[in-house]
Parts: structure tokens; C-alpha cells; sequence
């Protein structure tokens, strides 16, 4: 190597490197408010986390469109890789908040739980919708996080409570199996303190079967279910593992209308590739799917027919795509109503945007102005819950497409609530926080 | 013309025996450390902080302990993500089940179980050589997996797995801002750095050289090979376990067993062989390599306004670092350090090279 190609080399790395430190500047203009994305488009978790991410997007650049951003404020985003590993999204979370984000969606349980310590100091609101640690609900002592309409929690007691409906009452549970199989991780080990209380309080057996992430390695697991003979298998998986579960399950025999899968276990990529395999398989929805509702329509006529669409035309509407909406709905209305209290029509910031989150309020009406009837049910947040709801519903794949299959539950209050206070308060004690206090709380 | 020893006599063994025994490379790199010191913790944006320089610095250290074992004594070892997670979660056990604990101590503690763990995985390697022994050593990094997801008790009963520190103090400091943490980090891999590079220069440090190079003829002449590999093995993995117990407490906050899954154990290695095996230096430049150029990759259409689809970015970053993984290995196979020393004696002779 000649001493000009390593002075070559050492030019290029110095510019890199300075590349890296300047460049946060161009960003902070005016009447804009800037969404950070963090996403998977790669890796094993990608099938899911695309459509999700499109959703998203879509909803952005439908805002923009239709609108032109809330009250004039126009929305602008970037999205950062994080390949669903916490220290990439520490990195991505790190760079995209030099930006001036307001609000951040990790789209992963671990990243959200790196980032729970991270956000009170940096005052943005950690939004994780259906996801994240279970025990956040209490605002009164997570201020900044919010999981909202559903944490692993709920899911697990929403799903319970239709074994128990399936079965002609709770009380008929006892003596029997249930196998939670679930993705060996913070994100699949949140339902299990839940389900160890029903189990006590209902009679039922709970096995637990671990799959080492990412999931393409099932074999051991399957074979547990097939000697044990569970009467239902709860389903904790994302991303991989969900379409290889049921590829085992149909390989071992086990009858797919006896799983029930999260609502991350429960969308057209995880059933897809199995086919007529998945038939009968049901999951849990946080949200409808289709292509009626309103903002869906909305989406296709502003976005997608202007060539604007951020994935392909077919994959709007599906589940998660659906729920990437719904997320980026919820911050945006955040967004709004914070500028309704703080500052009409101007860029909010970290601490608004929080009121913003912890003072939501759609009721159908609200729903129907955005397009969202029949997609969601109402969702209302307050200082001491974070989470605004905890309405789901049973959905179940035919071979085509998911369609429901049971009414809306919700989430029983009083196995949930002393959890979440008692979870949070040991978080609180470890942490060395105090509660927030009523006065707080008006803020 | 700048960089010359002319005229730098040595009169002691001791002057001879320094560590830069050259003039300019002191000044060179106590003016780095001073820059380091007092320079970038007034200067440097939160985000190089936060995302890169105490991720730089942790694992900076990491691949030291690793060179030591790999570079210097010539154990290849898969288990060091494994050896980190011990550091780790011993540490944040000792931690948070002692009551004012200081924190310091916790993390020194987290490296000692880490020898500890490191010498029972090392004891193979006194039957076992080469690629077998790196099979053996992944054992260690699939036992510690297994372990810290299974057994409650390293979590504090944690539901979910993952568990946390935070306030942090040091003598009565809080460490709180990025600079904080990053100055903590770096004292760290100063005083290891430092040990370390004195070790492998001392009898020790030879008697590992030389079971790498030969083992049986290190025996015949009076080393003894259990003692040597065993001591490489546990300062190795104390290191490694000081890094494991930074990355936790300093860099995550938060984590969880994936954080220091195989994946990790495969990075430090790349990041010693690209660095450069048997050299304190090139665990530097090896870790700047592995973790600074994908996030500049990554960044770098964003920056210069290419708009440009965030898989595409991400698929590109992964195909230009590889090649240049590729590109690197076969223009200079011992590793950036070696490039450096190559630099610097180009540098003697200019700019007269002949």
C-alpha cells in the first residue's frame, strides 16, 4: 500500500466523520413537524414491520395531501433502519432526535425498553400501541410512556376470556392445558405473569414452550406440544416465527382452530405462505382490516392513484398496514389536540405533544371524522391510564383473508388494574420515582 | 520529515523499554487523549456521544480483552458476547442486591465473575486447539444464553427478561449527561488499555506470545501452557466483562440476553482480525471499522439528500461494508494496525525514500 492511497483512505474517513458531525442543521425550519420512523424493512422481522412502516408513511403523505398538514402545519418524517436490534434503535432513536422528534414509536419491545429510561430526560413521548412493557399503562408513574388501546397484558386476558366463552364459561377451564408458545424475549414473556394469575384463578394448566428468536427454529418446541397434548396453543410470536409455527403445527397435527395467536401473530404475512395450512387459525385484531373504511379510501384517492404510495397498491388495508395507519393516526391526533390547547397551528413540541397523548379523546364521532369507524373503537387517555383502551377482537384466517369471528372484549379490569399498579409501583421502588402527584396530573 | 528519531538517544533500559519509545508518537497520542479528555465533551453534539462514541469506546475495550486472548495468546474464542453478558448481569446482581453499592466496584465485580466463568470455558482449551476450541467456546456462549433467559434469579425475577439500572454515581457524581458517561467510559479504557498494553509487554504477555506461536516448543522451554492459557483466559475475560457491564449500565440502560447474543461474540471478532490480531491499537481501529462505518453508510444518503428507499440504504450499507471487509483483508490480511505501522515507516523515510 503506497503512502497515497493511505493518505487517500485517511482523506475519505475524515470526511466521512465530518459528514457525521455537521450535518444536523438544515432540519429545523419552520411550520413543520417532524415524525421520526423507526422501521425494519430487513431482516427476519421484515415481512411484518414493511407494511407496518408503509402504513405509517401513507398516512403521513395522506395528511398532506387532503389537508395539508394539521391546522397548516405541514408533517415531514424520516425513517431510520433499525433491523429490530436495540442498539441499532438506541442509535436510530439517538440520531433521528437530533432532529427535533416529538414523539417516537420503536416498533420493538426491546427497543422500547432501552428507550423507556432514555425518553423523561429527553421529554419525548414514547408511543407503543399495543406493544411495550405491560405495566406502563400507570401514567402515574410511566409520564412518558404510552401503550396505547392494548398491552400483552389485556391481549393475554382478551384471549382467556374467549377460551372461557368458547368453553361455556370461565369456571369450564379447569383441568385444562393451555401452551403458550412464545417468542423467548422481553416482548414474549410480558403475558406470563397475567396468565400465571388466570391459571390460579380459573384451574387451568399453563405450559410454557420458549422459541429462541428469531423463531426459524421450532422443531423442539413442536414436539413438546405433541407430547403434551394442549388443549389450546396461545401463539407470542413476530415476524418468522408466526408462518413457522403454523407450518409445525400442520406438521405435527396439532388443529390450527385450537391456536390463538397475539395480534402480532395475527396477520396476512404470518398465514400467507402457509395457505390452506393456517385455515382455521385464529388471532387476536387490535384493528379491522379491509379496504372500506374511510381512510383507507382516503389513502388510495390522495396517495396511492397519485403514484405517492410508499408500497405496493395490494398490501393497503391489510392488518398491519392498517394498524400503521391507526398508530400514526393516534400520534397525529395527539399532535392536534395539543396545538388546540397550546399553539394553533404552529410546530409543538415534546411536552405538548405528551398533553397531547395523555389527553386523547375520540369518540365515534371523532372516529368517523377520521375515517376510522369501524377500524378501532373509542379510545380516551387520562392520567392514570395510558392506555384509553382495551378493546379487541377475535379474528380468524379462512385461507383467503382474516374475518372476525367474535364479538369485541375488553380487557377485566380487576385482574389488570391491581397487576399494573403493583408492577408499576416495583418499577417505581427500583427506579427510586415517586408518583406523580394530582397536581402533576392537571398539568 | 516531522516524524523522525533522529538524534533520540537512549541511555536507560527504562527510556528503551517505553511504550512509544519515539518522541512524536507520545505527543501524538497523549495530545489524542488530552483531545479526548477535555476537547470533545465540551464540543461533541449529543448524538456523537450517545450513538457513537461510547459504543466506540465500550467495544473498543471489549475487542481489547478479546485480543488478548485471540491476538496475543492464539485461543480463538466465540464465547465473547457470552463473557460480556456475565459482566453484565453479575454486575447489575451485585448492584442492585447490595444496597449502596457503588457502582465502580459493581462493574469490577461483573468482570471478576466474568474470569471466573472465562478460566471454567478456558479449560478446554488445554485438550483442544484451533477451530475446535472455538466450537467449545461457543458452548460458553450458548450456556450463558441459556442461563441468563432461564434462571430467574440473574433477572431479580424480572417478567419479562429484561432488566435495568439507572442512577449511576461515582463518587458522589452523578452520571447523568452523555458527557458523563462518555468521560466514565473513557477512563476505562484508558487505565485497561494502558494495563493491558503493559501486560503483553511484560513476562506474561511473551509467554502467551510464544504458546501462540508454538505451544510445544513454549513447553520445552519452561512455560507452562495450562498456566499461561488459563491467565489469558481470565484477564481476557475480566476485560470482557468490565465492556459487558459498560454496555449494560453505561450504553443500555436496559437490555436484555439478545443484547449480547452470538451476533455480538462474531462482531468483536471480526472487529480483532480486521483490526489487527495482537495489537492493542488494532482494537481501536477495528472497532472505529465495525461500528462507526455502517452508521456513516447508512447515513450518508440522507445527508447528502439522495433520496433513496430505507431498505435499499440499509441493503447498501450491508454490501459496501462487506466489501470493504473484503477489500481490507486482502490488501493488508494483518489488519488496519498493520497498515498504521506500514504508514509509519513510510513516514520515517519521507520524503526522501531512498
Amino acid at each position: 500500500m503506497k503512502l497515497k492511497s493511505l493518505a487517500l483512505t485517511a482523506a475519505l474517513i475524515a470526511a466521512g466523520t465530518s459528514a457525521l458531525v455537521t450535518a444536523p442543521a438544515a432540519f429545523a425550519q419552520a411550520k413543520e413537524q417532524f415524525f421520526p420512523l423507526l422501521v425494519y424493512r430487513t431482516g427476519p422481522y421484515a415481512p411484518n414491520g414493511t407494511p407496518w412502516a408503509n402504513g405509517k408513511q401513507d398516512y403521513i403523505k395522506m395528511i398532506n395531501a387532503r389537508d395539508g398538514g394539521v391546522n397548516g402545519v405541514k408533517l415531514v418524517f424520516e425513517e431510520c433502519e433499525t433491523g429490530y436490534a436495540t442498539d441499532k434503535g438506541v442509535e436510530c432513536y439517538e440520531r433521528l432526535k437530533s432532529k427535533g422528534a416529538t414523539v417516537i414509536d420503536p416498533q420493538a419491545t426491546g427497543i422500547t425498553f432501552a428507550l423507556t429510561d432514555k425518553v423523561p430526560a429527553d421529554k419525548i413521548p414514547l408511543v407503543t400501541m399495543g406493544y411495550g412493557l405491560a405495566a406502563s399503562q400507570d401514567g402515574g408513574v410511566f409520564k412518558w410512556n404510552f401503550p396505547l388501546m392494548g398491552s400483552y397484558w389485556t391481549a393475554a386476558d382478551i384471549l382467556i376470556q374467549h377460551l372461557g366463552k368458547q368453553n361455556g364459561g370461565l369456571d369450564k377451564l379447569k383441568g385444562k392445558k393451555i401452551a403458550l408458545v412464545y417468542h423467548d424475549s422481553p416482548f414474549g414473556k410480558e403475558p406470563i405473569p397475567l396468565l400465571q394469575e388466570r391459571s390460579k384463578s380459573h384451574g387451568f394448566e399453563l405450559q410454557m414452550i420458549p422459541v429462541t428468536a428469531p423463531g426459524v427454529e421450532q422443531k423442539s418446541a413442536w414436539l413438546q406440544v405433541r407430547q403434551s397434548r394442549p388443549d389450546y396453543v396461545l401463539l407470542w410470536g413476530w415476524g418468522v416465527m408466526n408462518s413457522t409455527a403454523l407450518k409445525e403445527a400442520q406438521a405435527t397435527g396439532f388443529p390450527r382452530d385450537k391456536m390463538y395467536g397475539v395480534w402480532w401473530s395475527g396477520a396476512e404475512p404470518d398465514v400467507k405462505d402457509v395457505g390452506d395450512g393456517a385455515k382455521g387459525y385464529n388471532a387476536l385484531a387490535l384493528n379491522g382490516s379491509g379496504t372500506d373504511a374511510k381512510v383507507i379510501q382516503d389513502i388510495m384517492k390522495h396517495v396511492h392513484e397519485k403514484g405517492q404510495g410508499t408500497g405496493p397498491k395490494d398490501e393497503v388495508g391489510s392488518v398491519l398496514y392498517m394498524r400503521g395507519v391507526v398508530m400514526q393516526a393516534m400520534m397525529i391526533e395527539a399532535m392536534r389536540r395539543a396545538q388546540d390547547r397550546f399553539a394553533k397551528g404552529k410546530v409543538i413540541t415534546g411536552e405538548q405533544m405528551r398533553w397531547g397523548l395523555e389527553n386523547l379523546s375520540l369518540d365515534a364521532k371523532q372516529l368517523d371524522k377520521l375515517g376510522l369507524t369501524g377500524v378501532i373503537r373509542p379510545v380516551s387517555t387520562s392520567c392514570l391510564d395510558h392506555m384509553g383502551s382495551t378493546w379487541a377482537r377475535v379474528q380468524t384466517w379462512d385461507g383467503k383473508k382474516w374475518g372476525f369471528s367474535s364479538d369485541w372484549y375488553q380487557a377485566d379490569e380487576q385482574i389488570l388494574k391491581p397487576m399494573v399498579k403493583a408492577a408499576a409501583d416495583k418499577y417505581a421502588g427500583e427506579k427510586k420515582l415517586t408518583r406523580r402527584t394530582p397536581a402533576d396530573c392537571q398539568s | 520529515m516531522l516524524y523522525r528519531e533522529n538524534g533520540q538517544f537512549k541511555t536507560t533500559y527504562r527510556t528503551d523499554q517505553q511504550i512509544f519509545p519515539i518522541v512524536q508518537d507520545k505527543v501524538v497520542i497523549l495530545g489524542l487523549i488530552a483531545l479526548a479528555v477535555f476537547a470533545v465533551p465540551m464540543l461533541a453534539p449529543e448524538y456523537l456521544f450517545r450513538a457513537i462514541l461510547i459504543p466506540f469506546l465500550i467495544l473498543s475495550l471489549a475487542a481489547i480483552g478479546l485480543n488478548i486472548l485471540v491476538g496475543y495468546c492464539g485461543q480463538i474464542s466465540l464465547g465473547t458476547g457470552g463473557f460480556m453478558a456475565v459482566g453484565a448481569y453479575m454486575a447489575y446482581n451485585a448492584f442492585v442486591r447490595i444496597d449502596g453499592m457503588p457502582v465502580i466496584v459493581a462493574i469490577l465485580l461483573g468482570g471478576l465473575s466474568a474470569t471466573i466463568v472465562g478460566v471454567l470455558f478456558g479449560i478446554p482449551s488445554l485438550r483442544i486447539k484451533g477451530l475446535y476450541l472455538a466450537v467449545a467456546t461457543l458452548a460458553a456462549q450458548f450456556f450463558t444464553d441459556w442461563a441468563f433467559l432461564r434462571i430467574k434469579w440473574f433477572t431479580n425475577d424480572s417478567s419479562s427478561g429484561s432488566v435495568s439500572v439507572s442512577g449511576i454515581n461515582v463518587l458522589g457524581f452523578a452520571i447523568e449527561t452523555p458527557a458523563q458517561k462518555y468521560l466514565l467510559c473513557l477512563a476505562f479504557v484508558i487505565v485497561f488499555a494502558l494495563l493491558a498494553k503493559n501486560l503483553v509487554r511484560s513476562n506474561i504477555g511473551r509467554e502467551w506470545m510464544a504458546i501462540r506461536d508454538m505451544d510445544v516448543a513454549a513447553a520445552v522451554i519452561g512455560i507452562r501452557p495450562v498456566y499461561a492459557k488459563l491467565t489469558a483466559f481470565a484477564v481476557s475475560s475480566f476485560i470482557v466483562g468490565v465492556a459487558g457491564a459498560l454496555w449494560g449500565f453505561v450504553h443500555l440502560g436496559s437490555w436484555e440476553p439478545a443484547a449480547f447474543s452470538v451476533d455480538r461474540s462474531f462482531q468483536l471478532l471480526f472487529m480483532v482480525i480486521i483490526g489487527g490480531l495482537g495489537s492493542i491499537m488494532g482494537s481501536f481501529f477495528g472497532a472505529a471499522f465495525i461500528v462507526i462505518l455502517p452508521i456513516i453508510l447508512d447515513s450518508l444518503p440522507q445527508r447528502l439528500g439522495i433520496p433513496i428507499d430505507t431498505a435499499l440504504a440499509s441493503h447498501l450499507t450491508f454490501m459496501i461494508f462487506g466489501g470493504l471487509i473484503v477489500f481490507f483483508l486482502i490488501v493488508e490480511p494483518h489488519g488496519i494496525a498493520r497498515l498504521w505501522s506500514t504508514a509509519k515507516e513510510k513516514l520515517r523515510l519521507w520524503p526522501f525514500p531512498h
